[in-house]
């Protein structure tokens, strides 16, 4: 039997951070008090009609030119017909079969298409199902009712579930970059589908989709799609067939459950909307959209590589994970000393593991310390004013209570010793209290001169800088 | 100051010309009109109440009430649409038409009777009951804005708003023997008055007269940023004063005219009369081809239904207006939508669900398209030659009470000669251009003469009507009643 291949694509539903919704003047909330940002508008009430927000036009074309899409010169918007009560007018306002920006790529990964669109009301189910078959009684709240929505569809070119997160990730820091949204995935304002079929590798056809939903995280997007090949996998190789259906993910457990027919199975009676003109974005617009783009993160990667000379990981890091990578810039700013290499291996090495210490996330700007700091933390590093073990420690009581690098050195106790004699007494009674491993390292045994080195390390709570430590210890040993 | 009578015989224009002079006050008119309102018996008003317009100098319309259609949504006053599901709602704001209307200083008088979401070309389809048309009470008064018709045609009003979808402003006034104008798609913001079919959809006026049409268009006419399918006109409306039609050319379609249409033989020999006077007044009678116009009441039965079934999802008894409760989501849908929608109104929702289903858009829905594209470019064509196209504005005088309520199709047929227009987006003015009896027999009943201009050609269009107005010299209902008084 021939291995089979995933075929992934992506739809990612992006929430626009405008002042106002797609089509009214309401002003866009997140955990107000329930239904007290809406009007008649977004309620859906008799006689009203839709108005284009066009903040939201030009955050769409920023994301269309940041993902190297096509702009449409002319974009229309259809009307998505199903009843529900999240969905005040009876039909969703989305566009179709002319969207706002086509035929982009983002790394590795074509984009199909973005378009502009309006999201649901919030519903909540009360009772056990936690849905709304079954529940006693659900209440609507209408302040995320006509919140711009952006959704990206990629094409089906990712080919497993960790390819998936990754892209995700890289679409997210673009879409951060470009400030045109909050990109929280648990407060849903990025929302990521995504479509499995498996295939014979090698193959050019398609097999049968699903598509997963609520995958409310990169890491359960990554388990999802995982858990949904593994299924596909097993069904094909025993013989069945995959039906085409909608998948609800579990976090809870991990579990895929298909959603009830009732509450996808549409037939959406699309047509154009005959209360809005079509979309034509000005020259003035377009170019205003191109001229808002900052550096987006694929590019900056590249730099972080061919200029800076950092490791591909490094530079991943920084540059998909929008926070980091400001405060790296931010620290390579006020630098004048330390390599970028050098910080970087700082704010993403020790920091971020202080931020995960102190439970603060993924956002360095929360922790005390000043990027400022870092960069001279990493140049008095370098220049061995203080031991790489002193650095540590400087780091994370800049990390904790900030203040200066220089400030922490100077109460701290923690500058590089530099008087030779001291060194030397110093060296020597690392050798002393070490004799077995200075024994093995007369007889050859290198590897063993970590122990000594420790001990020196030790003794002057890391005031010695380690390969002059090390350098000593051989010479006295060899 | 002449007694109520006297003020409730004026036109609109005449009413603000004798408050201008002095004659009387705003609130004298006011007050003249609220009593007409209520007196009504031919159930054109749903809504009996009066607001604003009896303040002196709050603008040049100060003094002149204005009949609003059911429609129109109307802050705090019940607005219903003519529907059960919309009993008791009362909107949280105004439609702009209305609020131009009452900033120039004008009155809100009552809302009037309709068929529910202007579903209706007899007034027959109101979930209040219908409208008796005032030259026999036995009859209709056409629809949909079959209130709005019979208030002004019955003197229970100046002037009214309507609403005109594929002829609810034309037919109403030509079977009640005043003046109804469905200005440009586009001319007039659209921002709340309830949607029937957003495409075709337009606010107009019914009048006593060609002049106040354009009084009332001018105030109403305008690009609102609330609906961004406004565009207004390109100039302000004058008063119109023409009383030659020299030079101008009118055009008569046979596919809407020819001898196998189903015109009634009385309106036929109004029509004709009204050609001939045409040619007195200096103006140019030809044939002119609309090849695709016939087909204009298919393709409306398409898109209207199809638009509508898309408008109408959001009466779902979940935010407002009716709701009739259930033990689960969907049979509250069902039952409150089974219960709140009259006959029509449920028809026209499964035709256009079915027309826009998966599987027969392209068949119905986007055929249908193609259809209102090739009429509006027939229009286009037959601008070239001739200046106005004219029709009557329906093949009948009016029908007796529930004489087509079982036939939906002879109803529709009533807007043969108006949908085409409307599918154009173009403007169409009626005309009362004299009486004719019934085929069955009976007292005579007025005949409308439709003229439809090219999109935006509303001066000129009403220039032409006033000439041929001025010349017809038609004897409206009240100013006959007030002779026979
Ligand atoms: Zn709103």
């Amino acid at each position: 039997m021939t291995a089979l291949e995933p075929v992934i694509g992506l739809e990612i539903h992006v929430q626009l951070a405008t002042e106002t919704k797609m089509f009214c003047g309401c002003r866009l909330s997140f955990g107000d008090e329930p239904n007290s940002h809406i009007c008649p508008v977004c309620l859906g009430h008799p006689g009203v009609l839709p108005n284009v927000n066009e903040q939201a036009i030009v955050y769409a074309l920023m994301i269309g030119e940041a993902l190297g899409c096509e702009i449409a010169e002319r974009s229309t918007f259809h009307r998505k017909n199903y009843f529900y009560p999240d969905l005040p007018k009876g039909y969703q306002i989305s566009q179709y079969d002319h969207p706002i920006a086509v035929d982009g790529r983002l790394g590795d990964v074509r984009v199909h298409r973005a378009h502009l669109e309006e999201d649901a009301a919030k519903l909540s189910h009360k009772g056990a199902s936690g849905r709304i078959h079954g529940s006693g009684a659900s209440v609507v709240d209408f302040n995320r009712g006509g919140t711009p929505l952006v959704e990206i569809v990629s094409e089906p070119d990712i080919r497993s579930a960790a390819q998936a997160r990754e892209w995700a990730q890289l679409l997210r820091a673009t879409l951060a970059s470009l400030g045109v949204s909050d990109c929280n995935m648990e407060e849903g304002s990025l929302r990521v589908d995504g479509n499995v079929s498996l295939r014979p590798a090698g193959s050019d056809e398609l097999g049968t989709k699903t598509e997963l939903k609520n995958m409310n995280s990169f890491r359960f997007l990554e388990r999802g799609i995982e858990a949904e090949i593994e299924r596909q996998r097993e069904l094909i190789e025993s013989g069945q067939e995959v039906e085409q259906e909608t998948l609800h993910f579990h976090p809870d457990d991990g579990s895929l459950t298909p959603m009830r027919s009732k509450e996808y199975a549409h037939d959406y009676r699309y047509f154009p909307e005959p209360d809005l003109v079509p979309v034509v974005p000005t020259a003035e617009m377009r170019e205003a959209a191109r001229a808002a783009l900052p550096e987006l993160p694929a590019a900056r990667k590249e730099r972080y590589l061919t200029e800076l000379d950092l490791p591909e990981a490094t530079a991943a890091s920084l540059a998909f994970q929008p926070e980091l990578g400001g405060f790296f810039e931010d620290a390579l700013a006020a630098n004048s000393d330390a390599t970028p290499r050098a910080i970087a291996n700082w704010v993403t090495g020790d920091l971020v593991a202080a931020l995960r210490e102190q439970d603060l996330g993924e956002d360095p700007y929360r922790s005390k310390a000043e990027p400022r700091e870092i960069a001279a933390l990493a140049a008095m590093v370098e220049g061995k004013q203080v031991s790489h073990s002193a650095g540590k420690q400087i780091l994370a009581k800049l990390a904790a209570e900030g203040g200066t690098a220089a400030g922490v050195v100077e109460s701290e106790g923690l500058a590089q010793i530099s008087d030779d004699s001291e060194i030397d007494a110093m060296i020597d009674a690392a050798i002393e209290s070490e004799p077995e491993a200075a024994d093995q390292v007369r007889s050859g045994n290198e590897k063993a001169i970590g122990r000594i080195v420790g001990a020196a390390m030790k003794n002057s709570q890391g005031r010695i800088d380690g390969g002059l430590a090390r350098e000593k210890i051989l010479e006295r040993l060899g | 100051m002449p007694a109520s009578e006297e003020i409730c015989r004026l036109s609109a224009t005449e009413l603000i010309a004798g408050i201008e002079a002095g004659s009387f006050s705003p609130a004298e008119s006011i007050e003249a009109w609220a009593g007409a309102m209520e007196s009504d018996d031919l159930n054109a008003f749903l809504w009996k109440g009066v607001e604003g317009g009896a303040e002196q100098g709050s603008g040049h319309l100060s003094g002149l009430p204005v009949a609003i259609k059911d429609i129109f949504c109307t802050s705090g006053i019940p607005t219903t649409a003519g529907s059960r599901i919309l009993e008791g709602y009362k909107p949280p704001y105004s439609a702009t038409a209305v609020e131009r209307l009452t900033e120039a200083g004008a009155g809100l008088l009552g809302k009037t009777n309709m068929d529910e979401f202007a579903m209706g070309s007899s007034n027959e389809n109101s979930a209040y009951g219908g409208v008796s048309n005032p030259w026999d009470r036995t009859r209709v008064p056409g629809g949909s804005s079959g209130g709005s018709a019979a208030a002004v045609a019955g003197g229970l009003a100046p002037c009214a708003l309507g609403t005109d979808t594929g002829g609810s402003i034309r037919q109403p006034a030509a079977l009640c023997g005043i003046v109804g104008l469905k200005p440009t798609y586009g001319a007039i913001s659209r921002f709340g008055m309830i949607a029937f079919a957003s495409s075709l959809d337009q606010c107009g006026p019914l009048t006593r007269t060609v002049a106040d049409a354009a009084l009332l268009l001018e105030v109403m006419q305008g690009q609102d940023q609330r609906d961004s399918t406004s565009v207004g006109l390109e100039a302000p409306i004058e008063l119109p004063s023409s009383t030659d039609l020299d030079g101008v050319r009118f055009g008569v379609p046979a596919e809407l005219v020819g001898g196998d249409v189903g015109i009634e033989v009385g309106v036929r020999e109004v029509f004709e009369q009204t050609l001939s006077r045409i040619e007195e007044l200096g103006g140019e009678v030809a044939e002119v081809t609309l090849p695709h116009a016939a087909h204009g009441i298919s393709a409306y039965y398409v898109l209207a239904p199809a638009e509508a079934s898309s408008n109408l999802a959001r009466y779902d008894g979940v935010r407002y207006g009716l709701r009739v409760e259930a033990d689960d989501l969907v049979s509250m849908y069902e039952r409150t939508r089974s219960e709140g929608f009259g006959p029509e109104v449920k028809r026209r929702i499964m035709l256009g669900t079915y027309a826009l289903s998966s599987g027969y858009y392209d068949a119905y829905y986007a055929q249908a398209q193609k259809v209102r594209t090739r009429i509006a470019e027939d229009f286009t064509a037959a601008f070239q030659g001739v200046d106005f196209v004219v029709t009557p504005t329906s093949p009948t005088v009016a029908f007796p009470l529930g004489a087509r309520t079982q036939d939906p199709l002879s109803m529709y047929l009533s807007d043969f000669c108006t949908v085409p227009m409307s599918l154009a987006g173009i403007p169409a003015i009626s005309i009362p251009a004299g009486l004719a009896a019934p085929p069955e027999g009976g007292p005579e009943l007025p005949v409308g003469f439709q003229i439809a201009a090219p999109a935006f050609g509303e001066q000129d269009l009403l220039e032409a009507a006033h000439a041929l107005e001025m010349s017809i010299g038609f004897q409206r209902l009240d100013q006959r009643e007030g002779e026979g008084a």
